[in-house]
């Protein structure tokens, strides 16, 4: 029989460095209380949002990307040609096909490496950071570029009072690659899809094209989601941490998907984590920009000196789906 | 063994009180949650959780819209417990 070669393993796998680009616009809550009949005190209290980013018409989602990315890659100390795969998450994407990950690797110099979209919403960025640790910790890819990125507003509807008034655009990037000691825990991550319903669209294309329904929005069913984004994912954060072999307080900040600031302190508050963990709350100033929202908020975080390199970090994903995902990992 | 309409009125006012801050005596029966005791449908929602827990009985998502007033609640979990 003839030999075959398989690739040849490594033991672990580490976040080089993160990037970050927001929406070049500030957008208050009065900007958009108006058409949901509200007031900045209602948002505030229900949310803790104060501002939320987004792009303006002529900023795409491609555009943060490739920022996001160019930093990533820049503090990541590597060139572009040695990216060997590149995972954008995304929803908001604006074309069915070819992926937005094909463009943004030819964008920053990483052509030809293998590219692909992953559809889980808000769970997309950590669903990224279990492949990027698979394909490298499998000797598949040397370094791998993740990108969580959202143009949310494109698919707003200013009447909307479930989520639309949340919601901001961003693209925050990741570089993965090898190590030699541990970077990336376990993923714990899985899906529910008798909630499909529970987050997403208010139609299909299909339905849009035939004049059944109007353009496509965000929407969700609040209180559902509120109940699963809190009791669910306080087990599967405990469950990320149990696998990781980390304490609560062996850990610097729990970075969780940007969702709403209610939901964070009531994650918070469950998980009962020591003082000196750092809650990450870049929504407050930022919103909820889906796949974007961790590596956003941790990238926050270190810019204004919270958290070190070097130091632990739960980051959780949850959302449309409904989807989740959550690693315990090495700041970088 | 069964709690009684009252006691669970009495337990349901702790949960309020934990969440919110409204004063125990002002959870009464025909008290809506919105317009009487201006909860919202997060702090609603983190009460159903918290009587679930409470009460060993279970609230679903569909029901909770059901649930105006604190007398409704408080029926619901009465016949809940079986």
């Amino acid at each position: 029989m003839a030999k075959l070669n398989q690739a040849e393993t490594i033991a672990f796998s580490k976040i080089y460095s993160l990037g970050a680009s927001r929406g070049d616009l500030t957008v208050t809550n009065d900007d958009i209380a108006g058409p949901i009949n509200s007031s900045d005190e209602w948002i505030r209290q229900r949310t803790g949002i104060v501002t939320r980013m987004r792009a303006s018409k002529d900023r795409s989602l491609m555009d943060m990307a490739v920022e996001a990315s160019n930093e990533a890659i820049e503090k990541a100390g590597i060139k572009p040609a040695e990216i060997e795969a590149v995972i954008f998450s995304t929803i908001t994407h604006p074309y069915q096909t070819p992926s937005a990950a094909s463009l943004l690797a030819e964008l920053v110099g990483a052509n030809p490496a293998p590219a692909f979209d992953i559809s889980a919403a808000c769970a997309g960025y950590c669903y990224g950071i279990a492949q990027a640790d698979s394909l490298v910790r499998s000797g598949t890819a040397k370094y791998v570029l993740v990108v969580g990125g959202e143009k949310l507003s494109d698919f707003v509807d200013p009447t909307d009072r479930s989520i639309s008034f949340l919601l901001g655009d961003g693209a925050g990037a990741a570089i993965v690659g090898p190590s030699d000691s541990p970077g990336i825990s376990k993923s714990v991550w899985g899906s529910d899809g008798s909630k499909w319903e529970a987050v997403g669209m208010t139609g299909s294309l299909l339905d849009f094209r035939d004049g059944i329904g109007s353009w496509p929005t965000l929407v969700q069913e609040g209180q559902s989601v509120f109940r699963w984004a809190v009791w669910e994912m306080v087990k599967v954060a405990k469950q990320a941490l149990e696998v990781a072999g980390v304490k609560p307080e062996e850990l610097a900040a729990l970075v969780t998907h940007q969702a709403n600031e209610r939901i964070i302190d009531e994650m918070a508050k469950q998980l009962a984590l020591p003082e000196s963990v750092v809650v990450a709350r870049d929504i407050v100033t930022t919103g909820n920009t889906s796949a974007a929202s961790i590596p956003l908020a941790m990238h926050a975080l270190l810019a204004e000196g919270r958290i070190k390199s070097g130091d632990l970090a739960l980051q959780i994903g949850f959302g449309a789906g409904l989807a989740y995902g959550a690693q315990v990992v090495v700041v970088p | 063994m069964a709690l009684s309409a009252a006691e669970v009125l009495s337990g349901l006012a702790e949960i309020v009180n934990d969440e919110t801050g409204i004063a125990n005596d002002a959870v009464q029966l025909d008290k809506s949650f919105t317009d009487d005791l201006d909860i919202d449908s997060i702090s609603m929602m983190t009460i159903v959780v918290n009587a679930e827990d409470k009460f060993d009985v279970k609230i679903p998502d569909d029901e909770v819209k059901n649930l105006l007033t604190v007398g409704d609640a408080v029926n619901y979990i009465t016949k809940a417990q079986g």
